[in-house]
């Protein structure tokens, strides 16, 4: 089948207003004869609740956390970007649409990209009005810098905390309309269905994960703001909880997933120390506007870096991309770096690493400039590995960090399931095959205060009257019957190796074999060594403790189950694009100097994933790109 | 290096607790505190034992997840740090650490460390927001603030909510974390509409559920944000204004 995205027609810079003038309104009393169910608290769904509520929409919010201002959106530093062009360095919606379609190496789709850079402008208003504490010029104006993939300073930001600033702005809003009674607040509540009737969303299953309850909660549409699934890899900067439950279970009620082997890998995350590693830690890219990477040219060399003078060290991202240099675009900037890696040149005790190097900036700035721009990562740093940045060059790796794929999605944000609407890192719809620095914040903002309260009246306009289905409907007793017994399944098994054995298992063979370089031979390993993995999972796993406390076990026991059939639907879109783009590098398919080569004849196309059943291949449906405004071309940042 | 670790366990909020020791060897010293209580666990799950409940999320001392007591110090021996940031090196060869969770009326216990804050979420619905809805706001630059007014709002904004002030106050109080979240909007601009409504809502909420601040000053120590106990003093000012501006108020009215 051929994916229509709904596009509006018309010039790309008047689809947006004309749509909006298009969609079917609700009135404002009728909105609160509305339900809608909003699940996860980040950027999209704390953004998209509080804004639906103050519309007058009655509004249900599930965060499995504890607090709605606990998502992993929290731990975002760097910044986000708006096209205010408040620099005059000839900056405009039109530019940040065209980075945004070149970053993400021409997989993404116009016209939401288009919108995206449009409504930028607003977010960083709205924010602003809320009291997030935006760095400031000595005159009071906002501040801007630069990140990866532009050559314009357009990013926002609030020392090195962008995102807990922005989710507790947008968390803060929340509170009001809960204070309001708008929002009814469901905590440490995670979703473990979606529920459909007749082909639609009708509502979702959740377990509360204090007194293990199991409920059935019912909508006239349902919100995903569940983020992303870089947990697939085990190691990454994702928060340990965050997970692909949500997403991957309405996939097998019939949403289609788009593009789950378009995976970022962030160039700038501290090396792992040890097997206990349990996470990795990100620094942020905005370090690289004033450190230089470089390992020593002479992979024997043993010096202390700060004995290595300028000719014995490589500054390879300076040397292979003059223009751009240090801040090339995240994939390109990772790859690099694992090349010199493998070459053997890294740093550090297990050779595991780059050198980013801040000497230089500090003899130039003086070292209270570059306190005051990063000192809570330099701190964050030291904690970590026990050595002072300002001192010695920190070491940096590539890590898991983002994941551009999700759920499909039209331009309304509304899946091919009616009544489902997935936003944020949920979806795949803006960033392409790689995603820009300080362009998640963005999207997920976009999506949450003005894309989403646009468009849901389309699909609910012609539903007045109607009341949502009952609880007591047979498909939600179904649904809460499936959530039991996968319940007492996982407690059954009574295995020897515990929960996270498996997840470290899991993400070794994602990591070698469908992480930064990726081949046929390498992905096919994968899917047949996943595959015996779940077999051993649930012949082996041991959960102990009961369904009906608070059970952590048991709740990563569910995440982890589904990340093992979810990591093998990776495996399959990664092997099925016989193409290199963005953050899916196929070995057998690079240019001469190793970067990477598009078929735009044949893969210019979202690839979305049709759930047909457990032991089915999954079914291809295609939505073609068209590129009318960003001239197709091989990137280039040289 | 090996250590003894003391760990409250309870099995529910109902449920009595107790200490239980456990021995730990081959600790590597660039080990998290957190990733010494995932070998905990998974020693634990391999003899059949229930492993450990605490909190804990992003890993990177921003979410305010974790919430460990260790040796009677809220996130343990290092200033400025949260637990997840607390690294074995911190601790000596053979050291002997309790852990315990928050212990505070306003946060009932939920299983072993785990806690629940959800009274802070109260105070915050009470007043801790600008009301400005989705679509209203003029261009940020039209609001002008000053740079070093933005870094004070910003330093009582960067409170993660974690709950270290409460625990290591004698009295339970939570005037740390409520002074950072009302001082953080009553210093910008946006917020001085709703300013003495603001700080007295907020307040009159905190005392519901908290003890009352007797300035130990324990909270600012705990702080892993090192969040300054000058806000109180700012917050207090406040809500002493605001209770004279109200009145004014209230009789403009009649």
């Amino acid at each position: 089948m051929v994916m229509d995205a709904h596009i509006p027609e018309g010039p790309i810079a008047t689809k947006w207003d004309n749509h909006k003038f298009d969609v079917k309104l609700v009135n404002p009393a009728n909105k609160r004869r509305f339900t809608i169910i909003v699940v996860g608290s980040g950027l999209g769904g704390a953004s998209a609740a509080a804004s639906l509520a103050e519309l007058g929409y009655r509004v249900e919010l599930h965060t499995f956390h504890d607090s709605p201002r606990r998502a992993h959106s929290i731990a975002a530093q760097g910044g986000i970007n708006a096209a205010k062009n408040y620099h005059n360095d000839g900056d405009s919606v039109y530019r940040l649409f065209y980075d945004t379609v070149k970053g993400g190496d021409y997989r993404a789709r116009e016209a939401n990209v288009y919108r995206l850079a449009q409504v930028s402008v607003d977010i960083i208003d709205q924010c602003v009005a809320q009291g997030v504490p935006f760095a400031r010029e000595y005159g009071g104006l906002l501040d801007n810098r630069s990140f990866g993939g532009a050559q314009v300073s357009r990013t926002f930001y609030a020392r090195g905390q962008t995102g807990q600033q922005l989710l507790l702005g947008a968390y803060q809003a929340l509170a009001n309309q809960i204070h309001l009674g708008n929002v009814e607040l469901h905590h440490r509540s995670e979703m473990l269905d979606l529920v459909t009737k007749d082909g639609k969303a009708v509502g979702i299953v959740a377990r509360n994960l204090m007194t293990g309850a199991v409920t059935s909660h019912s909508a006239h549409a349902v919100v995903l703001a569940t983020g992303g699934y870089g947990n697939v890899f085990f190691l990454s900067t994702n928060a340990k909880a965050s997970n692909v439950t949500a997403i991957w279970r309405a996939y097998k009620k019939g949403a289609y997933m788009a593009n789950p082997c378009y995976t970022q890998i962030h160039p700038t995350c501290i090396p792992a120390s040890d097997e206990f590693q349990s996470k990795l830690t990100l620094m942020s890219e905005s370090l690289r506007n004033d450190g230089r990477i470089w390992v020593p040219t002479d992979a024997m060399d043993t010096r202390s870096p700060d004995q290595i003078p300028d000719e014995d060290r490589d500054y390879f991202l300076e040397r292979r991309y003059p223009a751009f240099g240090n801040l090339v675009p995240r994939d390109v900037a990772s790859r690099a770096a694992k090349r010199e890696v493998d070459a053997g040149r890294g740093v550090g005790p297990l050779k595991n690493g780059v050198y980013l190097d801040f000497a230089d900036a500090i003899n130039r700035l003086g070292r209270h400039v570059i306190e005051e721009r990063y000192g809570n990562l330099f701190q964050m740093y030291e904690r970590i590995t026990g050595e002072d940045p300002y001192v010695v060059p920190m070491r940096i790796y590539p890590a898991v960090h983002y994941t551009m794929g999700g759920l499909w999605v039209d331009y309304d944000l509304m899946s091919n399931v009616p009544g489902l609407y997935v936003l944020g890192e949920a979806n795949f719809s803006d960033h392409g095959a790689n995603r820009l620095g300080a362009s998640a914040l963005m999207q997920g903002l976009a999506d949450g205060y003005f894309v989403l309260p646009a468009t849901i009246g389309n699909y609910l306009a012609p539903q007045l009257g109607e009341q949502p289905v009952p609880t007591d409907d047979a498909v939600f007793i179904e649904a809460q019957q499936g959530v039991e017994a996968m319940t007492q399944q996982l407690l059954g098994v009574n295995g020897t190796r515990s929960v996270d054995y498996f997840h470290r298992e899991l993400g070794k063979i994602m990591w070698d074999n469908c992480g930064m370089a990726r081949s046929r031979e390498s992905l096919e390993k994968a899917i047949g060594e996943i595959a015996t993995l779940r077999e051993e999972f649930w012949n082996d796993v041991r959960v102990l403790g009961e369904g009906d406390t608070f059970n952590q076990s048991l709740e990563k026991a569910g995440r982890v189950a589904d990340f093992l059939e979810f990591g093998e639907l990776l495996c399959r879109d990664a092997l099925h694009r016989e193409e290199s783009c963005g953050g899916h590098f196929r070995v057998e398919h690079q240019t001469e100097d190793g970067e990477a080569l598009r078929d735009d004849e044949h893969f210019a196309y979202v690839a979305a994933w049709e759930f047909t059943g457990d032991h089915a291949n999954p079914g291809l449906h295609k939505e073609q790109l068209e590129f009318e405004y960003v001239h197709l071309a091989q990137r280039s940042y040289k | 290096m090996k250590v003894t670790l003391t760990v409250w366990r309870q099995a529910g909020p109902a449920a009595q607790g107790r200490f239980e020791t456990y021995e730990l060897d081959e600790v590597s010293e660039d080990m998290s505190f957190l990733e010494l209580f995932d070998v905990l666990n998974e020693r634990l799950i391999a003899k059949g034992e229930e492993p450990v409940a605490f909190d804990h999320d992003c890993r990177e001392g921003i979410c305010g997840s974790c919430s460990m007591m260790i040796d009677g110090r809220p996130h343990g021996p290092e200033l400025g740090t949260a637990t997840c940031q607390l690294h074995m090196r911190k601790f000596a060869d053979g050291a002997k650490i309790t852990v315990e969770p928050w212990r505070a009326g306003a946060f009932p216990l939920v299983r072993d460390l785990v806690v629940d804050r959800s009274a802070f979420d109260r105070i915050v619905e009470s007043g801790g927001y600008i009301t400005a809805p989705t679509g209203s706001a003029p261009d940020g630059n039209l609001i002008l603030i000053p740079k070093a007014v933005a870094d004070s709002a910003m330093d009582a904004a960067a409170c993660i909510g974690c709950g270290a002030c409460v625990a290591a106050c004698p009295n339970s109080a939570a005037n740390l974390f409520t002074a950072a979240k009302v001082m953080h909007l009553n210093l910008l601009p946006q917020g001085q509409p709703e300013r003495w409504e603001r700080v007295t809502n907020m307040v009159d909420t905190m005392e519901q559920f908290f003890g009352s601040c007797t300035n130990h000053g324990e909270c600012e120590a705990a702080c892993p944000k090192e969040i300054s106990i000058d806000f109180i003093a700012l917050m207090n000012r406040d809500y002493i204004k605001a209770q004279f501006k109200q009145r004014r108020l209230a009789s403009q009215r009649g």
